[in-house]
């Protein structure tokens, strides 16, 4: 073996190394990478206590509700498994809307009400014209009405 | 046909190679842009949910795409250098450095600019921007790096080392949107397909090429100006200033 692809068998193995010790510290901070921590984990106990953080999921169909100031509103924040009611008074970001992705930060009151004090909107990864998008949705629409009957 | 690239790996005649070739990059970067962003700011359809504002990927995303491949391609020059003691991989590694922070800030600009109105914040400490904020830092700190060190031949294999360490970021901003809950959204180009438009997805692509050619062109324009610099003691460079 040439002393130069010995270096750059070292070189190579070097890398690798450190590729599994960035891997096992990742691993070790999971908890602290997360941005948000979605409903049923924070059923389970998994978001931290006592301060700020951020909960994740899908805004609740028709669960959206205003307050006669214009500003407070109240909204569920679903994953299909479990629900969390939450409280928020400020403006909502354009793409927010039921059924749609968000993240809340602020924190859980004893009664189990998330009171917000940022609401993000999270956006998918689909990007189509809004004409694509209806015909989408009433193909989703009929195939419901199959499965029904 | 075989070609010696033995011959290209001396800075005398890559020097040569490079003036050659980087006009033909330019031309074909400067010619994909226009299509790309005509597709993109005049055929593509409007975006369902997010109207015009999405127009920003045409920029965005061929931007992040570049800083972190720029990345991985310096990094495998400072491996190579490293490995083989050939000085003409660094000068490569040097001369794609300053274009790869380039494109980091602008993905990280635009990126911003995108997510305040539909976000609703120019900035989150996400997994995915926060380690695309580090790949800024790595670029510059590489840059700094280099500049520190008087003696070039040091300072090659000190900045190649930060590369080749730094290179393990790049994975883990790829990957950050999969591995973790992140605001970013997830890629819309996967192996099972993509879920964009397709008049979308085409600008999108050309505008990645657009920035790969300009890439090239600007990357071989730099490194002649290092092999000048470098060689400026030899024979050959004082018979290139001389004709100029």
């Amino acid at each position: 073996m040439k002393s130069r692809h010995k270096k750059l068998l070292a070189i190579g193995l070097a890398v690798a190394g450190l590729g599994i010790i960035a891997a096992l510290v990742l691993n070790a901070f999971q908890s602290n990478l997360v941005f948000f921590f979605s409903p049923t984990q924070v059923a389970a106990g998994e978001a931290p206590s006592g301060r700020a953080f951020r909960i994740g999921g899908l805004v609740e169909s028709g669960s959206l509700k205003r307050e006669a100031d214009g500003l407070t509103v109240h909204f569920v924040v679903t994953d299909t498994a479990k629900t969390i009611p939450v409280t928020y008074k400020g403006i909502l970001p354009d793409l927010f809307k039921e059924g749609k992705g968000t993240v809340a930060e602020g924190s859980l009151g004893t009664d189990g009400v998330f009171t917000a004090t940022q609401v993000l909107a999270k956006h998918d990864e689909n990007y189509m014209p809004p004409e694509a998008a209806h015909a989408l949705e009433q193909a989703q629409k009929a195939q419901a009405t199959v499965v029904q009957q | 046909m075989s070609i010696n690239w033995y011959k290209f790996s001396a800075p005398a005649s890559f020097y040569g190679l490079a003036g050659r070739l980087a006009p033909w990059f330019a031309w074909a970067a400067a010619l994909l842009t226009v299509v790309g962003l005509y597709l993109g700011f005049f055929v593509a359809p409007t975006d369902f949910q997010q109207g015009e504002a999405y127009r920003v990927i045409f920029i965005h995303v061929p931007a992040a795409w570049m800083s972190m491949f720029i990345y991985l391609v310096m990094a495998a020059w400072a491996a190579i250098g490293l490995a083989f003691n050939t000085r003409l991989s660094f000068m490569m590694a040097r001369a794609l450095a300053p274009t790869g922070a380039m494109f980091t800030f602008v993905a990280l600009w635009t990126g911003a600019f995108w997510g305040k109105p539909m976000w609703g914040a120019w900035w989150v400490w996400d997994a995915r921007l926060t380690s695309e904020l580090i790949l800024l830092f790595l670029y510059v700190g590489i840059m700094a790096l280099w500049a520190a060190i008087d003696d070039p031949r040091r300072g090659d294999k000190a900045g190649a080392l930060l590369a080749l360490i730094g290179a393990i970021n790049v994975p883990i901003i790829y990957f950050s949107v999969q591995w973790w809950n992140t605001l970013h959204q997830g890629s819309s180009i996967k192996p099972t397909g993509s879920s964009m438009d397709e008049v979308m997805l085409a600008g999108m692509l050309i505008m990645a090429f657009a920035a790969w050619f300009y890439t090239a062109a600007v990357a071989f324009v730099r490194v002649r100006r290092i092999i000048l610099e470098r060689e400026r003691h030899t024979e050959w460079v004082k018979h290139v200033l001389e004709s100029a």
